[in-house]
């Protein structure tokens, strides 16, 4: 695909291989190829849309959306660090995940824009749209002559009682992850998960333990602090946890009341605790100071076993802000999209099953990573 | 069935060996009685015979979950599972039935003589009446490897804590051979019947790695040294005028080794031997590899047993003259078993010869020797201590001289399965052979979780091409194989096969160029060979 990248010449050499190619028609695989390649060909004509080593790229509007590279104009999906990263020289995103964005990445030149609000850049349409995946989070919808993109971003289908919950949109071409791309994947519902979160902490305050739950600081965290029942104890929380809630509560997200770990001094009230703390937490002394606690993980890695004794937790709550995979079929269905580009998680697998279904797919490399345990996400801010 | 399975998930939920152990106590004092028995057996590793193939259970689990077949082959490989990827792709229960876990049991063994129709009606009638851990339970009763962290030793510690029975007793009447079929739990683990069984061995004592200097043990004079054979551990066992050998892995194996026939003969009768299981020619043992040879068989060719005659190394007496002698001191139970072997005079039956030493240094010294005849290194068993049950810290220390090792380039990487499904941990390692890597060894193990992770990012940033499930990588990172053997191979392409080749560690200091090549590797080979006398 690497000749879609080199724009000028791009159209003259797919013609080069297609024609090529019409002097194999005897080959077995011709028809397939010849498919393959009108697909690329399409996309070479149109190219509203780019995968290219800096990000996904609107020519026409020369601009980016969550670059991994600088670049002059980014369209910023989410606060996430993979995608939202530093170092652009404008930044688009929602009103509603500004405030995260700018605490993460300090001054920057950034712009906001609200729910379904267009936005033209050089004739080409630009709107954001819930995806579902945390709060504030976007689907970016980019049309132009009739041509209709979205690029999802991160997206759960499931609402979480916290976020705005996802939208769907209908388009020709749909830019989907797959973090949990696979059919086991399977989520219960939110209500059953928090039940189990909920008895848990009841259990371990009954056998004197403090329940240390693992989540992500942004929009994991948020997510369970609003599901918790707070009767049944104090919530104490990481700094990493804690500066996000003081964003999201200004910006006037209810949440319960929540303390920093080093702000309660009063260590006999631990045993009744739940504490919230980022992956970055685990294996280090701040998490060993509690020294009779359950360690629990809120991941939807925790839906293997395999994983769940990897990471030595003794409980795993599978919770995610990702699609299951009944939700990423349900949700690449509803575009009504016959192009699909699968930009992380189980990209090969999902890619050939979309495929079968008689879907134009096509795996893209990108530097999003979805939701991983095993690569802490950065707490670092801007220098 | 839902309360094994919740047993199950307790256990499973858990690394805190105190937690599992309370919860199989709690399950055994008030689990159905026909349940009891069965859930010690399918912990203590004693599966029913598996009665439906695990490739037609694949093609029924993606049929009922409509998915194609290699989806659920691809999702398989990553689970790492099967019973576990079944009950996760599987559409949910549509009306769940609750019966004994004996009852599925005897479901899926009557299906030993059945055809693939009614197994196949079965099987989904049980998936549909089951729910998730239900599933999950039943899949792993079919496909049979538990793999869950529980060992025998924690069953044994949780009977005794719930029936007040002295824990070394329970386990003394968990191993050797038996069946649920053939008794009840009470029979196995109350009654009496135990000590009626003859063939029964003891649990072997195990030893701990001794890791620091050994004048780190006190005075030379509390220790007794001897090699450290690399055999397989056995236990000899002469009563009631038969004779029983047992494996370590608590396998009956007196068949394999017609070689100790003559020992029923010569031996008292109420004798109990621990020793090591050795294949031995004029008057030196033969490679790991040569008894290799011979654990996979059940019947001996003539040749074999004129090609790797087995011996065995005696160095520890358990009964004798009828009576349970391991709360005797060593050196008691040790004078007892030379005179034994002396008097008996079977070819087939060395004495561990004693390696007299006054200080540590000299000890030292001697170990290096241990490889010139033989040993993987040196044992050292505190001269007053009793025949413990399994692996205790403290008065037998296995002291194994230090492995070879090569640097090599890491040049392929694959996802690991099960508990490390989606990392990169599966590696391929290459050495130099002129400007070209020539790959020699596989290894999954050495690292710690955190320099896998760190390893797995890297794989991902610098992979150069992609086979399947494997990643050729960019040839840049080098790291330390130990391993403890070296053998020709012609499978192969480097002409070599390690034993237990493991990652000593992470080579960050040093660059691919710098690895080693393959004629240091052949080096060792022809000095291995020199040594096993080849």
């Amino acid at each position: 695909m690497r000749f879609l990248q080199q724009e000028s010449s791009g159209i003259w050499r797919a013609c080069n291989l297609f024609s090529a190619l019409e002097g194999l028609a005897l080959h077995e695989e011709y028809v397939l190829k010849k498919n393959h390649l009108i697909f690329l060909f399409v996309l070479a004509c149109m190219a509203l849309i780019q995968f290219t080593e800096r990000g996904i790229y609107c020519p026409q509007a020369d601009v980016y959306i969550d670059p991994w590279l600088p670049v002059d104009k980014a369209l910023i999906t989410h606060g996430h660090s993979d995608h939202a990263r530093w170092g652009h020289r404008h930044y688009l995103c929602t009103h509603a995940a500004r405030p995260v964005i700018e605490y993460r990445l300090g001054h920057i030149a950034v712009e906001s824009v609200h729910w379904g609000e267009p936005v033209y850049i050089h004739g080409v349409r630009f709107s954001f749209h819930p995806a579902g995946h945390i709060p504030g989070s976007a689907q970016i919808r980019v049309e132009h002559k009739g041509e209709v993109w979205v690029i999802s971003g991160d997206y759960k289908t499931a609402p979480d009682g916290l976020g705005e919950p996802f939208e769907p949109l209908t388009c020709h071409h749909f830019v989907t992850e797959s973090t949990f791309g696979l059919p086991v994947y399977r989520w219960r519902s939110q209500s059953e998960i928090m039940q189990d979160i909920n008895t848990w902490w009841q259990c371990n305050q009954a056998q004197g333990k403090t329940s240390v739950l693992i989540a992500y600081a942004l929009g994991k965290a948020q997510r369970i602090l609003s599901n918790l029942e707070p009767s049944i104890g104090p919530i104490l929380t990481h700094g990493a946890v804690e500066n996000i809630n003081e964003v999201l509560r200004t910006q006037g997200l209810r949440l319960p009341p929540t303390q920093r770990v080093e702000a309660a001094l009063n260590k006999h009230l631990w045993p009744q605790a739940l504490v919230l703390a980022p992956p970055s937490a685990l294996n280090t002394p701040w998490i060993s100071r509690f020294k009779t606690a359950s360690i629990g993980i809120a991941s939807g890695w925790m839906a293997l076993r395999g994983a769940r004794r990897r990471r030595a937790a003794d409980r795993g709550f599978v919770l995610s802000d990702h699609a299951d995979w009944p939700g990423l079929q349900q949700a690449i269905a509803a575009t009504g999209a016959e192009y699909v580009y699968v930009t992380h998680g189980y990209t090969d697998i999902f890619t050939q099953y979309l495929r079968q279904c008689g879907l134009q797919a096509q795996a893209v490399d990108t530097r999003f990573s979805g939701e991983s345990l095993d690569v802490p996400e950065p707490e670092t801010e801007a220098p | 069935m839902r309360a094994f399975a919740e047993l199950f998930l307790q256990v499973d939920q858990t690394n805190k060996t105190n937690d599992k152990i309370d919860a199989l106590a709690a399950f055994l004092t008030s689990a159905q009685h026909e349940d009891k028995l069965w859930a010690v057996a399918l912990f203590c590793g004693r599966r029913p015979r598996r009665t439906v193939s695990t490739t037609l259970l694949r093609q029924w689990a993606a049929e009922a979950a409509g998915l194609p077949l290699w989806l659920f082959e691809d999702s398989y490989h990553i689970v790492g599972d099967l019973a576990e990827t079944i009950a996760l792709v599987l559409p949910p229960a549509k009306t769940l039935q609750e019966h004994s876990l004996r009852y599925w049991i005897d479901r899926m063994r009557s299906l030993e003589h059945a055809d693939d129709l009614e197994r196949k009606a079965t099987v989904l009638e049980a998936w549909q009446s089951l729910d998730y851990s239900g599933r999950f339970i039943f899949n792993k009763l079919i496909t049979g490897n538990w793999r869950v962290g529980i060992s025998t030793k924690m069953v044994a510690k949780a009977i005794a804590k719930a029936y007040a029975i002295d824990q070394n007793v329970v386990l003394h009447r968990l191993s050797g051979q038996w069946s649920p079929d053939d008794l009840s739990f009470d029979q196995l683990i109350l009654g009496q019947q135990a000590s009626d069984d003859y063939s029964k061995p003891y649990p072997f004592c195990l030893a701990y790695p001794l890791e620091e200097a050994p004048c780190s043990l006190g005075a030379p004079t509390d220790w007794y040294a001897e090699y450290k054979w690399d055999g397989i551990r056995g236990q000899i066992i002469r009563r009631a005028g038969e004779l029983y050998v047992w494996s370590r892995g608590e396998e009956l194996v007196t068949e394999k080794y017609p070689e100790y026939e003559v020992l029923r003969t010569v031996l008292p009768d109420g004798t109990v031997l621990d020793g090591e299981i050795i294949a031995w020619r004029n008057e030196a043992p033969l490679p790991f590899a040569a008894l290799q040879t011979r654990i996979g068989r059940k019947n001996v060719s003539k040749k074999q047993l004129q090609d790797t005659p087995v011996i065995f190394i005696a160095y520890d007496l358990l009964e004798y003259q009828g009576r349970d002698i391991r709360h005797l001191p060593f050196h008691q139970r040790r004078h007892w078993l030379e005179q034994l072997v002396a008097v008996a005079q079977a070819p087939c039956l060395l004495l561990s010869p004693r390696v007299p030493f006054l200080h540590w240094e000299a000890l030292e010294a001697l170990r290096l020797d241990a490889k010139a005849i033989g040993a993987e290194g040196l044992m050292l068993k505190k001269i007053d201590s009793t025949y413990k049950t399994g692996r205790k810290r403290g008065d037998w220390w296995k002291w194994k001289l230090p492995p070879l090792s090569v640097d090599a380039v890491l040049i392929y990487a694959q996802q690991g399965h099960g508990r490390r499904a989606n990392l990169f941990t599966d590696f391929t390692f290459a050495v130099w052979r002129g400007e070209e890597l020539v790959p020699f060894t596989k290894s999954y193990s050495g690292l710690t979780d955190e320099e896998f992770r760190e390893v797995d990012a890297w794989i991902r940033r610098n992979t150069l091409e992609r086979f399947g499930p494997v990643r050729a990588v960019r040839p840049e990172l080098v790291f330390e194989i130990a391993f403890e053997g070296i053998q020709k191979s012609t499978r192969h392409k480097s002409g070599i096969a390690l034993r237990f080749p493991r990652m000593l560690r992470w080579r960050k200091d040093k660059k691919a160029t710098e690895a080693n090549h393959l004629k240091d590797l052949l080096r060792l080979l022809g000095d291995e060979c020199l040594e096993a006398g080849l």
